[in-house]
């Protein structure tokens, strides 16, 4: 089984822990895996992603474009930013939450979270978008999200891996008073 | 052997573990910051950890265990290695005992750098032999192998990985620590013959490293790191060949994928380079394409050996256009250049435009204390003639809008020397150097020193948020803590301002946004060198549980938290601030300028 993977939001929002949280579900089923990080001064809030490719014969951790399975958006804009990284038949899993950035906030850029949404669910067949508002509510706390969209991933099928191999994951990589949080997160669906 | 999922900085440090070193040290740079603390992690008790103060230091004390016979890593960014380069220029004539890598990451891009500088040039410019591995598990060889070569040679040896080979993660075989070699250190044996450096020594060195530079050419030929792949292709009449190195090979690799057979050189040694390797790959080739980042040295060499040995291969790359000559390569801009280059299709973009996409340059996170630092100065000196430097560190993002804060921003430092240049040539203006405490102890000692004995003026603000924050928190002198896990007696910053001349010294928190502001007015004017010390954690380091909320009622919708600090917790909707949860620290600075005292909450500083 080969999957491209590509994670993506804005610094400080837990991609990173998400990739190494699926790194280490895959290589607990003998699946080689190779990964890049964005670290460095863009965790500041900068646009950050990160590659993940799992399975044989693999010789670089990049992925190039039209080849990605899965797109796992932790910001609608992010999302479409990588778009162009997506096979035609690739999922899109996505957070509808638009995180504004300052200039924004200063000055009305006029980017909204609808719009990139459309864009995506007019350019991708197979797209989950997880309502990241009532999602967090509902788990109750707001530092969740990328372990609410891991679990919309898993459920897509597009990782190949099972809910309970992250679960094991997140036994071996978070520490246990955050288990049960982000079970919960895991397990939440709309 | 076990098998385990790691950075390449990861590798490089489990490498050196194995390879029995002795000594590591630094200074903390992206993207290379990860080797040592893994090592701290993962030593065993006979192994010395430091973050030194700079990289100077790191190497003066990675060059001392050498001289002893021990074997020394000593890690810093390709930034770094400028500083280091004083006593690097010089250990390279006087010889090592005990092998010592310098991991050098350069950074391509440059995503969290000032320069693009390649550090295979530094190698050619110092003498010093250069490994560039191409992914996690070359690193982790090649670490041990630099260590034989350094003893052998009697040379510092490099390592330069770039980002993608440091910040990868890949799952590689490494050995149990009761497979470690155990490297005994000898001691230092006196020999002012040997360690004592003179001209005289300089000019009989100097001769030998030559000698020794020309050995290594036809060493580095036979070793395998360096090859010609598949072997085959030298006898299937191919007349197009790519050669490539670090972690372009990877991209070369995917791309000969799709484009079937193509003659390889990988060159892991491109200095002192492989000539007998190379001009035997060149030999029967028409054209060959250089896949390389930053300098063109690979091109370099073979346009170089065409010449000497009189081959009519034409050599291309980023001299002849056919490649960029700054930035990062990709899988897809290095498969469309090999495509381009065997004349096969290259694929065409897809049409399609997206809606426009925010720009997202990388800001203070919210409740940072830099931010209310940078806010209090603007506050104090408004209207006046002034000038803001900057430095390295999270507080060169003191530039972004709406604070605009950062006028001037070079190296580690440097924004003390401007400063105090500037109020040299234009007495009324009023001089700010923003420095952070790492950079500090790392870099602004001699700054303030010449300050003080040249009788320059100039406010000095020293951002103290007790950590070296943008590299990912590291221990410095004024932490109190080492990296072999003691707690020791902070070096002060006040004392060691007080102790150069410095006779103003104010310390405050930033937060307390009133006090601030009149701390600066106070002391701005005052005439001489004078300093400010604005000291509040770093808040990712202490994360607060309070947030504030702003009540909507309240909110008259001014806008004036937004327009005026430019945390990114604050945005405007229906009218009406509102803070983030997620990503607010209950720093209180909005609520402290709020006109209608509409937020509350968060953790008081007054």
């Amino acid at each position: 089984m080969n999957k491209n993977i590509i994670l993506c939001g804005v610094g400080g929002q837990g991609t990173v822990l998400a990739s190494r949280l699926i790194s280490s579900a895959a290589m607990a089923r003998s699946i080689p895996v190779l990964s890049a990080e964005t670290i460095g001064m863009a965790q500041r809030g900068g646009s950050v992603f990160s590659h993940l490719r799992m399975g044989e014969g693999l010789c670089s951790p990049m992925i190039a474009r039209g080849e990605a399975d899965l797109i796992l958006g932790f910001e609608p804009g992010e999302a479409v930013r990588l778009l162009p990284f997506l096979k035609p038949e690739g999922q899109v899993v996505v957070s509808s939450r638009a995180v504004m950035p300052v200039t924004a906030a200063l000055s009305d850029t006029g980017y909204r979270a609808e719009d990139m949404l459309a864009y995506l669910s007019s350019r991708v067949d197979h797209l989950t978008v997880v309502d990241a508002e009532k999602a967090l509510q509902e788990v109750g706390s707001p530092k969740v999200l990328n372990l609410i969209l891991l679990g919309a991933a898993v459920r897509t099928g597009a990782l190949g891996l099972e809910a309970e191999d992250l679960k094991d994951a997140v036994r071996r990589l978070i520490p246990e008073k955050f288990h049960e949080l982000n079970f919960r997160a895991l397990d939440y669906s709309a | 052997m076990h098998d385990e999922f790691v950075m390449g900085n990861e590798a490089i440090a489990l490498g050196a573990l194995a390879a029995g070193v002795n000594l590591v040290c630094g200074y903390p740079g992206t993207p290379s910051t990860e080797a040592l603390e893994t090592v701290a992690k993962r030593r065993g008790e006979n192994v010395y950890v430091e973050w030194s103060v700079n990289e100077k230091v790191a190497m003066e004390i990675a060059g001392g265990a050498a001289y002893a016979g021990a074997r020394a890593l000593v890690t810093m960014k390709q930034m770094g290695l400028n500083v280091a380069s004083d006593p690097l220029m010089c250990l390279e004539y006087i010889g090592v005992k005990g092998g010592l890598v310098v991991l050098v990451a350069d950074d391509p891009g440059p995503i969290s750098s000032q320069t693009e500088q390649d550090t295979r040039s530094f190698a050619s410019f110092s003498k010093v032999p250069l490994l560039d591995p191409s992914s996690a598990a070359e690193a982790y060889a090649m670490v041990q192998e630099a260590f034989e070569l350094s003893e052998k040679y009697g040379t510092p040896v490099f390592l330069r990985p770039t980002t993608r080979v440091s910040h990868g993660y890949a799952s590689i075989s490494v050995k149990d620590p009761e497979e470690y070699t155990v490297h005994p250190v000898e001691g230092f044996v006196k020999d002012s013959s040997r360690w004592v450096i003179f001209p005289r020594l300089s000019f009989a060195n100097h001769r030998k490293i030559e000698e020794r530079n020309e050995l290594l050419q036809d060493v580095f030929s036979d070793n395998p790191l360096n090859r010609i792949e598949p072997e085959e292709a030298l006898l299937s009449g191919l007349r197009r060949g790519v050669a490539t190195g670090g972690f372009n090979y990877t991209y070369v690799m995917e791309a000969r994928k799709k484009l079937g057979a193509l003659r390889t050189l990988k060159v892991s040694t491109p200095f002192p380079f492989p000539e007998k390797l190379a001009v035997r790959f060149l030999d029967g080739l028409d054209e060959v394409l250089c896949v390389e980042e930053l300098d063109p040295v690979i091109e370099r060499e073979l346009v170089y050996l065409c010449g000497k040995y009189g081959l009519k291969t034409k050599i291309l790359g980023k001299m002849t256009g056919h490649m960029p000559r700054s930035g990062e390569n990709s899988r897809d801009s290095v498969a469309a250049a090999l495509a381009g280059f065997m004349n096969l299709p290259v694929p065409a973009e897809a049409p399609d435009t997206p809606p426009p996409l925010p720009v997202r340059p990388p800001v203070l996170c919210a409740g940072c204390p830099h931010r209310a630092s940078f806010y209090a100065v603007k506050q104090a000196m408004k209207g006046r003639k002034t000038v803001f430097c900057g430095d390295i560190g999270c507080y060169t993002l003191g530039n972004a809008m709406p604070l605009d804060m950062v006028d001037t921003c070079l190296c580690m430092g440097a924004g003390l020397g401007i400063a105090q240049s500037l109020n040299h040539l234009e007495k009324d203006r009023s001089c700010f150097a923003f420095v952070g405490d790492s950079t500090f102890f790392a870099s602004a000692l001699p700054g303030v020193v010449n300050a003080v004995y040249n009788q320059a003026e100039f406010t000095l603000v020293v951002l103290d948020n007790s950590t070296t924050a943008m590299t990912g928190h590291q221990p410095h002198p004024g932490t109190g803590r080492t990296m072999m896990g003691e707690v020791v007696e902070k070096v002060s910053i006040e004392n060691v301002l007080k102790g150069i001349g410095v006779t103003v010294v104010e310390t405050v928190d930033p937060l307390d946004h009133r006090l601030a502001v009149e701390t600066v007015r106070r002391t701005a004017d005052l005439p001489g060198v004078k300093a400010i010390i604005f000291r509040s954690p770093c808040v990712a380091l202490f994360r607060a549980s309070a947030r504030v909320t702003i009540d909507p009622d309240r909110c008259i919708g001014c806008k004036k938290c937004i327009r005026e600090i430019g945390c990114p917790a604050l945005s405007f909707r229906d009218g009406k601030a509102i803070a983030d949860a997620a990503q607010c620290n209950g720093c209180t600075l909005c609520a402290q300028l709020c006109p209608a005292g509409a937020i509350t909450g968060g953790e008081s500083h007054e």
